[in-house]
């Protein structure tokens, strides 16, 4: 029993970075210009098909390198051509744009590498076990943490320490007062989706290596992100991350208890934030 | 009357020609009953949708979730409690409608954005119920064994079961009621205070209406109607599976309000004629279909905001 748990709890854990590497994305578009990118999960499967697509040629590890930076070059082309038309208009629009930008992605993963499930290689000395008592800590599965973990601080050093992050960070608090500062908010727009595009296929190419390679892959994947998001609250990193952790380990915890709700439970946890703390866990108040 | 008023009549009129004689122009231009009989039920859907986006300005992506649970309710009702049409529209609606006015209180404070992210979330639960819980609604492959039943009143029975045309018109009185309801609320004092909400929230605020309140009301009656449509949607196809109620069919009412014009109160029903059209002609001519429906989203964000009764009256006003 304990160790069923302990194993669902971990499964639930890197759920949990997935669905934190897909939120942050999603968040910093949204923090900024005000987007809600529905085909990140496109963007995700795209930066899947492309590891597997490149494997041949590079290997694993040279994929795990090319493939999000390749995702992230396609979403500066989908920014500039076609999300930087709907900036500053009813937001409804960004929302209908991305939802046909999903179709497309969703369609045309299946037009170019077939719809069925295909398999998706990793090293294999990192998929054995580590330890005979705790079959499911594979290799893996700990690189897996390991590659999220240090996406996430790299992430912050780059909020934190880079200009372009500082710059991020204030034009998500005053637009405005950073574009008559000088800062070419374009260009500040534009790098901000490609990072937030980076982080989903950077997750791609991890989610395919444990899930397999599935047109639908992104789908699946945006709504719980969505949640991590509310939980978290809506215009804090930190929250988004905490968010998407917390819901992975409550749907890992509930697969032991009940498993037919493991994934009802998470919009259950989205529920009682909104009705005790409306904001989110970390959100700022009065934002939304 | 005079005659601004009159010419103000002249679309209603002409759409409830189209509608009352669609059966009989329809297949003059190449289409088949259930087409007719979809567009009005995904318009309905649409219009719907619309009392809440165009009319209050609140952007709801979740309307799937209660067409979903309408559209459940119905087929369960005839599957498993009593094989009466009439009882499972009425049960489709009272569940669409308690579901939407218990989860009401939790998003009507959000706007923007948020409400929109957090109303798509929320239709997920429902559609993981659907999926998980397939011993009594079949899971991924949808609920079916039930058609809809005969229409029987005192005097008579009428055949909406194998009489397509029959069915058609039951679908038209209905949407006729709704309609007929959605347009004498928003001619209402609360129909304009929705209205108020919409063009300056503040300034309802400061006025001293309570606009969580009529927010509250108007997405519980947009989703009562979403969920009638829903309902009228099982019957059709005689069929419901968990599609009905994914995050994606959310969009699809919402691009078609917008296609046909937010702003307009027949906008949605037009919209809803063009997309079913185009995803009816799409699906039979090509697999990628999904790629287009795609393209079109893209293609009416970029060109087409006003939706096609914005664009007209536009012209006319210039």
């Amino acid at each position: 029993m304990t160790q069923l748990l302990l194993f669902n709890v971990f499964n639930g854990l890197i759920v949990g970075a997935f669905y934190a590497l897909m939120a942050l994305g999603l968040s910093l578009i949204l923090n900024l210009s005000g987007v809600i990118n529905f085909a990140h999960g496109g963007f995700l499967a795209i930066g899947g098909y492309l590891a597997y697509t490149l494997i041949p040629y590079v290997g694993f590890w040279g994929a795990l390198v090319l493939a999000p930076l390749l995702t992230a070059v396609i979403g500066f082309i989908v920014e500039r051509v076609l999300i930087v038309r709907v900036y500053g208009r009813d937001p409804l629009y960004s929302l209908l744009l991305t939802f046909g930008l999903a179709f497309i992605f969703e369609d045309g993963t299946r037009f170019i590498w077939g719809a069925q499930s295909l398999p998706f290689q990793v090293p294999g000395w990192l998929m054995t076990p580590l330890s005979s008592d705790y079959f499911f800590l594979t290799g893996y599965r700990l690189f897996m943490v390991l590659v999220v973990a240090i996406a996430v601080i790299g992430l912050f050093l780059i909020l934190t320490r880079t200009r372009l992050g500082i710059r991020i960070r204030a034009g998500t608090l005053d637009l405005e007062t950073v574009s008559v500062l000088g800062v070419n908010v374009r260009i500040l727009r534009n790098m901000n989706f490609g990072l937030g595009v980076y982080l989903a296929g950077l997750a791609g190419v991890l989610a395919v290596g444990q899930l397999g390679l599935q047109p639908t892959i992104g789908a699946s994947l945006i709504m719980p992100s969505f949640v991590a998001i509310i939980v978290g609250g809506l215009g804090s990193l930190p929250g988004t991350l905490l968010g998407g952790l917390l819901i992975g380990v409550a749907s890992g915890i509930t697969t032991v208890f009940f498993p037919s709700a493991t994934e009802a439970v998470i919009y259950v946890m989205m529920a009682v934030v909104l009705l005790i703390r409306p904001r989110g866990l970390l959100g700022e108040e009065g934002r939304f | 009357m005079n005659s601004p008023d009159l010419n103000k009549q002249i679309p209603n009129v002409v759409v409830w020609l189209l509608l009352l004689a669609m059966p009989y122009w329809l297949p003059a231009v190449g289409g088949y009953p259930e087409l007719g009989t979809r567009v009005v039920i995904l318009g309905l859907a649409a219009m719907s949708l619309n009392f809440l986006l165009g009319y209050t300005g609140v952007l709801s992506f979740g309307h799937a979730a209660y067409f979903g649970l309408g559209a459940y309710g119905a087929a369960m009702t005839i599957r498993y409690l009593v094989p009466s049409t009439g009882i499972g529209i009425l049960v489709g609606i009272l569940i669409g409608t308690i579901a939407a006015a218990i989860i009401g209180p939790l998003i009507i404070r959000l706007r923007g954005v948020y409400f929109a992210m957090v109303t798509i979330a929320f239709g997920q639960v429902f559609f993981f119920i659907a999926i998980r819980w397939n011993s009594v609604t079949g899971g991924d492959d949808g609920l079916t064994g039930w058609t809809r039943v005969p229409l029987h009143f005192g005097f008579t029975t009428i055949d909406i079961q194998n009489n397509p045309l029959a069915f058609y018109y039951l679908v038209l009185v209905l949407f006729a009621v709704a309609a007929g309801i959605m347009a004498w609320m928003l001619r209402s004092p609360f129909g304009r205070t929705l209205i108020a909400i919409r063009e300056n929230e503040r300034r309802a605020r400061f006025l001293g209406i309570p606009v969580d309140q009529h927010i509250w009301m108007s997405w519980v009656i947009s989703c009562c109607f979403v969920s009638l449509a829903g309902a009228l949607y099982a019957l059709l196809n005689n069929f419901v599976d968990p599609r009905a109620l994914y995050w994606t069919q959310s969009g699809d009412f919402v691009i078609m309000a917008v296609l046909g014009g937010m702003r307009s109160f027949w906008g949605p029903l037009i919209g809803a004629a063009i997309y079913v059209v185009l995803q009816d002609y799409l699906s039979s001519q090509t697999e990628n279909w999904q790629s287009f429906i795609g393209l079109f989203f893209v293609l009416v964000v970029l060109f087409f905001p006003r939706g096609v009764l914005g664009m007209i009256r536009r012209k006319v006003m210039s």
